[in-house]
């Protein structure tokens, strides 16, 4: 069976594995999104702080994904938990590390003046740092959920969602017919996926980027 | 037209210093003899801006008592121990060297520092324990490079304090337009516009009509004409002259060039380090009498030629000289120099302009064409410019004398370096008694408060 005759004949298992990668990717990216500006709110002031949450996230990723997913099994089960968990925990780093970057980027000039002109410490958030941090912010999040993509494939090993499952028959069937039509099946779905997301940063760059501070 | 509104302005600023050199005060130099008593607290909102400032002030007085700050882990205070009294609709410029903790000192006035120890009185209320963030939106704030968020555009920068306390959108929008034009920007083209596709002097506008778009009584400028050349800073200055003369906010202004200080101040209170007072008066009083060697090293060489700046043309007086219309038959011009009272002879343009200077023998070297005869007048002075201006122009004319010319550049008079010379010298006298007799009623104060404290001490 030739690759193209594959895929005429499973393109509805691979359209809804492929949604559930796109989906799994996107909701973590959203938790790690929220709690990753999280983090960078919170440390960004102090030296060690914003150092340790840094690192810290460094250091999460240096966990080899296979490895992690394969610790979170014995603590959550199999599933969707171990990988939403693990997806989540790599996709922090990449916005940690760019949300703190880009808020101490700020010119303290500017946070001077937001707050003499008698903002609270919220609102100097809100309306002055974090839309001028929201460019670092953002490519970190487009680094994060390439790498998701990736990662996400891995799922398939705790009995994830998403086009690792694909992959993964393939592998453990190497040397029948379908092997590598499967395997390259899933490939070329991730390498898909991942570009239409990019292709959306782009949008979502263009559309929330104030024009006064666009490149 | 902001050579003319800036003069109109600078003249205020002149009475205004007057009025107050008239009640010379020395900071702390009698804290206790004018404090106010505790009753008049409740009517603090009218009370002192109506009974120390000039009539239509909208500014309010600021006192601060024993500010000072002191940071963990430096053994010397940034700040130590400062009192100060700014009375309303007055701008008094901080000035010292760098370091001097004059952007402290007034970044205590709106809190954005805490202050260690000390109390800061705004119209009488006490705003040291109050809410720092709604006491910030009642307070003007300006600062170096105009500090305007760069996602915003121009109008949403001036209307981020409006919208802070709540103003209704079109009171807002109102305000925008107005403020724009008050700082002389066109609404309909500024607008829209974000910060960085403006130069930095309308930066540096924006950050102003920001500042006062809530209509503060106080204006707090931190250095906000550091950052811009030379000639915009000269008329940012001068725009703040005349909005000054508009508003009769009051101004604390922080600066270490001591001639911005000169040319803005009604009052100058010259730091040195740790915010300690030097001097606090009249820039006319500095100049001419500097308390000590720090104040009259920071004065620098050259306060004769400072002082020109504070006078202006209008003040001086303006001689004619003999004057035809080049329009007049030649044989007039000719007998007019011709009859020995004069050998100089101003020439005017059909519009009554400055045009030419004749003196006798021109004619005849130019066999007899006017169009050929005498120089060009190269230079003239406006009566709103400064005596320095004037000095200027006489110095670099070969006559040495300079024609004085009206709104629409019609001739007035001619000033000539004696004038200026008798004028400097009068003005310097002036000054010299004004300070002596000030230091003597200070001494007087001073030995008569020692005096009761001894006798304080002894009962």
């Amino acid at each position: 069976m030739s690759f193209w005759e594959y895929l005429g004949n499973r393109h509805t298992q691979l359209l809804a594995d492929s949604l559930q990668h796109a989906s799994a990717v996107f909701q973590c990216m959203v938790a790690a999104t929220v709690i990753g500006v999280a983090i960078a709110v919170l440390t960004y002031r102090s030296e060690w702080a914003g150092d340790l949450a840094t690192t810290a996230g460094a250091t999460i990723l240096t966990v080899p994904s296979l490895a992690l997913i394969g610790l979170l099994i014995p603590l959550v089960g199999l599933g969707v938990a171990p990988t939403v968990l693990a997806l989540t925990l790599y996709g922090l780093l990449p916005i940690v590390r760019n949300a703190i970057v880009g808020l101490r980027g700020v010119d303290p000039a500017l946070v001077d003046a937001a707050r003499g002109i008698g903002m609270s410490r919220g609102r100097q958030l809100l309306k002055v740092e974090l839309p001028l941090a929201w460019p670092p912010i953002l490519t970190g999040i487009r680094v994060s959920t390439q790498m998701l993509m990736g990662i996400a494939a891995i799922a398939a090993f705790a009995s994830g969602p998403g086009l690792g499952n694909s992959i993964f028959r393939g592998v453990a069937s190497l040397g029948s017919a379908n092997a590598l039509n499967q395997v390259l099946a899933g490939t070329l779905g991730i390498v898909v996926l991942a570009l239409l997301f990019d292709g959306a940063y782009v949008v979502v760059g263009r559309l929330t980027t104030p024009r006064g501070i666009r490149a | 037209m902001p050579e003319t509104s800036a003069a109109s302005g600078s003249g205020a600023k002149r009475q205004a210093a007057e009025g107050s050199s008239g009640t010379p005060r020395q900071p702390g130099a009698s804290p206790e003899g004018d404090a106010p008593p505790t009753a008049a607290t409740a009517t603090a909102a009218t009370g002192p801006s109506g009974t120390t400032g000039p009539p239509e002030a909208t500014g309010a007085t600021i006192r601060l008592e024993g500010l000072t700050k002191r940071y963990a882990g430096s053994p010397a205070a940034a700040v130590d121990d400062v009192s100060l009294e700014i009375k309303a609709g007055e701008t008094v410029v901080l000035v010292g060297p760098s370091g001097c903790g004059k952007s402290t000192l007034l970044k205590m006035v709106n809190r954005l520092i805490e202050p260690t120890s000390g109390r800061i009185r705004i119209d009488d209320e006490d705003v040291t324990g109050i809410d720092a963030v709604k006491l910030r939106r009642k307070i003007g704030y300006a600062i170096q490079s105009s500090g305007l968020f760069p996602h915003m555009t121009v109008a949403q920068n001036i209307a981020q304090v409006p919208k802070m306390l709540g103003w209704p959108k079109p009171k807002i929008k109102a305000r925008v337009e107005e403020m724009l034009d008050l700082v002389g920007l066109d609404p309909a083209e500024f607008r829209g516009r974000y910060p960085r596709r403006l130069s930095g002097g309308q930066q540096q506008r924006v950050g102003v009509a920001r500042a006062l778009a809530a209509d503060p009584p106080v204006l707090l400028m931190d250095e906000p004409f550091g950052a811009v050349d030379p000639i915009t800073r000269d008329h940012l200055q001068d725009e703040l002259i005349r909005l000054q003369h508009e508003l009769r906010k009051t101004i604390v202004f922080v600066t270490h060039d001591f001639d911005e200080a000169i040319k803005l101040g009604d009052r100058i209170a010259v730091l040195r380090e740790q915010s300690h007072i030097a001097q606090f008066d009249t820039p006319e009083a500095i100049l001419t009498n500097p308390a000590d060697d720090f104040v009259s090293g920071f004065v620098g060489a050259g306060a004769a030629l400072k002082r020109l700046n504070l006078t202006r043309v209008r003040d001086v007086e303006i001689v004619g000289v003999p004057t035809a219309t080049v329009d007049e038959p030649l044989e007039t011009i000719s007998e007019m120099l011709g009859t020995g009272t004069t050998n100089e002879v101003l020439l005017l343009d059909p519009k009554q302009r400055p045009y030419k200077w004749l003196r006798r023998g021109d004619l005849t070297h130019a066999k007899g064409s006017l169009a050929r005869a005498g120089t060009l007048v190269h230079d003239t002075v406006t009566r709103d410019a400064t005596l320095r201006d004037a000095l200027e122009a006489v110095l670099t004319d070969s006559g040495g004398r300079v024609a004085v010319t009206g709104r629409r550049g019609e001739y007035i008079g001619v000033v000539d370096l004696e004038t200026l010379m008798n004028c400097v010298h009068e003005l310097l006298d002036a000054d010299r008694l004004e300070a002596i007799e000030h230091r003597h009623s200070l001494g007087e104060s001073q030995a008569r408060r020692t005096y009761a404290a001894q006798e304080g001490l002894t009962s």
